[in-house]
């Protein structure tokens, strides 16, 4: 008796998880967001190691085309474009990673408590939620740039503080239905505090939907930043893709390279987020993945 | 649509609206330095400043202050641009025809462009033209609307030389009638197109869903059951059901594509607010800058209620809870 149910709660998880995980590699999407984010991830993080010269000085003639000494070309100053890429690569993943912190931490509290409270809590809560979704970014992100300096910290504060209502929104509708399955009611009969039920054993089971959330919000923020740094309302001081790309504005005619390769890190950092995010959800959802390839009944 | 719904989507309007009266007033006064500063930009003179002061009453107490701020918003009289030596609300109104021109043809390009793609897509889902739109919509909505811009400038105008590269006119043409409402048009394709892209890729994603969902429903076969052709099937059945998600989508994107058109036009020198915008970021000017941020607010809550009240009206379903 004892054996078996050993047997089941060392060996069930693990079935569990690999099905998952097999649900989760078995599209060709998911393993492709993974490579494109663990790619901008490790440029990001090794972005001194990697960075083949210092993107802030002149290293060869200005303008070079791309070639087997700059792979990606040089600017009108004659620095490395590459290296430039890979340092924006640090900043993106510095503000993506820190205004994801940020807004999960936010978005989990308010989720799980207005899901678990219900009534008055929850009714308080969504209203500020509402209010917080309702003010538009990126405009508010240039008035405050404009009003207290581009530094990257006011930048991380302000997307950090602002990010989060969506997460709250799905945290709290995993914790409406959590909080009556029974494992809750038997902790709760245990004599457990409702702090350890939320966080023992609801949050671990909000995390994955959290995860899909939190990726898509990942990849607007690399937007919001790129396109802020774009209109020159970046830090100054910090390598950006937007940065490279309102460089690379001036000398559209002479050096495609400027524009094309900032843009297409972009690109990959978004798109890699983007459809990790789309593989954690089907993974999730199996029936949803069955249902898109099906076919309307034939007549 | 009750009116019960009604009255209570309208109340929902006031928590947001202070919202943003809060958030910029505090903005204004949290910033380091003088809130004149803040609110008056830099570079001004002493008699500028002065009005300025008074129009907003900064010597009086702080909650005074905010009420003379909100009824000076509630008046959409912001004061003037130092910079440009006129109101604030003129400087915007000239502006923003640009813009909504900008938006509108987006707009129009996105719904056509992504309903008939969605539609097509769906006629056989998982096909080689429904993967073909699929792949290409992921891509469209991941790509930074302003590197796209560059990407059109670069390959499409340097590369064909078919449209011209920046401006909404010919400045060299003096052009009038039919022949500048053609010079503008030739102007406005690759920025309208540029900033459509992300928007298609949404449109034809949420129509291309919804058709297959209707498509096995039981209305759709008795349809079929009746010997309507595929066709009419699909563009007169199941399509106009499947359009409820697309305008309730849409109505959220204002905000998105505001800052996508800013982007947009500061690549392609489009004489619209995002020049505006720019320029008043270069030069400080604050009570410019302030305009806009609660323009495009307001616009967005306003869009947001609209939309909640087309879709109720359109779907009896849809009940306030």
């Amino acid at each position: 008796m004892t054996d078996t149910a050993l047997v089941l709660t060392e060996v069930r998880p693990r079935v569990r998880r690999r099905r998952w995980l097999r649900r989760f590699l078995g599209t060709g999407s998911g393993v492709l967001g993974l490579v494109l984010t663990l790619t901008v991830l490790v440029l990001g993080v090794f972005a001194e190691s990697i960075a083949p010269h210092d993107p802030f000085r002149a290293v060869g003639g200005p303008f070079q085309p791309p070639s087997g000494q700059h792979s990606m070309g040089t600017d009108d100053l004659g620095r490395d474009l590459f290296s430039a890429v890979v340092a924006g690569a640090r900043t993106s993943m510095t503000v993506v990673v820190a205004v994801s912190a940020i807004s999960a931490a936010i978005g989990l509290v308010v989720g799980a408590v207005a899901g678990y409270r219900g009534g008055l809590v929850d009714d308080g809560l969504m209203r500020v939620t509402e209010m917080f979704q309702s003010v538009p970014r990126f405009f508010l992100a240039l008035l405050v740039v404009a009003l207290f300096g581009s530094g990257l910290s006011n930048l991380i504060l302000l997307l950090g503080v602002t990010s989060w209502p969506l997460l709250a929104r799905v945290v709290r509708t995993e914790t409406l239905s959590l909080r009556e399955r029974e494992f809750v009611g038997a902790a709760r009969a245990l004599g457990a505090s409702n702090a350890r039920i939320v966080i023992g054993h609801i949050l671990p089971h909000v995390v994955p939907a959290a995860l899909v959330i939190i990726a898509l919000m990942g990849s607007r923020v690399i937007l919001l930043e790129a396109s802020l740094s774009f209109l020159g309302l970046g830090d100054p001081n910090a390598m950006s893709w937007g940065l490279l790309a309102n460089n690379a504005q001036s000398f559209m005619r002479v050096a495609w390279w400027m524009a094309v390769f900032p843009g297409l890190a972009i690109l990959v950092a978004v798109l890699g987020l983007n459809l990790l995010s789309d593989a954690i959800n089907n993974a999730l959802n199996p029936h949803v993945r069955r249902r898109r390839g099906d076919r309307p009944q034939p007549v | 649509m009750s009116a019960w719904y009604v009255l209570r989507r309208l109340l929902q309007v006031i928590p947001a609206v202070a919202a943003i009266l809060v958030v910029t007033f505090l903005a204004i006064h949290l910033a380091p330095g003088d809130p004149i500063a803040a609110l008056a930009g830099e570079g001004g003179d002493v008699g500028y400043y002065q009005f300025m002061r008074e129009k907003f009453g900064l010597d009086r107490p702080l909650l005074q202050q905010f009420l003379t701020y909100v009824a000076n918003v509630a008046q959409g009289d912001l004061g003037n641009s130092y910079v440009q030596g006129r109101p604030v609300m003129d400087a915007i109104a000239q502006r923003l025809p640009a813009t909504l021109l900008l938006m509108g043809a987006a707009v129009s390009v996105a719904s056509i462009g992504g309903v008939v793609l969605g539609a097509l897509a769906a006629r056989r889902p998982s096909g080689p033209f429904d993967v073909g739109v699929s792949t290409t919509a992921l891509v469209g909505y991941a790509v930074p609307v302003f590197w796209l811009a560059q990407l059109a400038t670069l390959f499409i105008a340097f590369g064909t030389g078919w449209f011209p590269i920046q401006g909404m006119t010919d400045l060299r043409a003096n052009y009038s009638g039919i022949s500048h409402v053609l010079d503008v048009a030739h102007h406005l394709v690759l920025p309208a197109f540029v900033l459509a892209v992300s928007e298609v890729a949404l449109v034809s994603r949420l129509t291309r869903t919804g058709v297959v969902q209707e498509m096995s429903s039981a209305y759709v076969t008795t349809a079929r059951a009746n010997g309507l052709s595929p066709s009419r099937v699909l563009f007169r059945h199941a399509l106009p059901n499947a359009m409820l998600p697309v305008v309730t989508v849409m109505g959220t994107r204002l905000g998105y594509l505001v800052s996508g058109a800013i982007l947009v036009e500061t690549v392609f020198a489009w004489p619209g607010l995002g020049r505006l915008l720019l320029t008043a970021t270069q030069t400080n000017d604050h009570p410019v800058l302030l305009g806009l941020v609660l323009l495009v607010a307001f616009s967005v809550v306003a869009a947001n209620l609209v939309t909640d009240l087309v879709t109720a009206a359109i779907d009896p379903r849809i009940r306030y809870d």
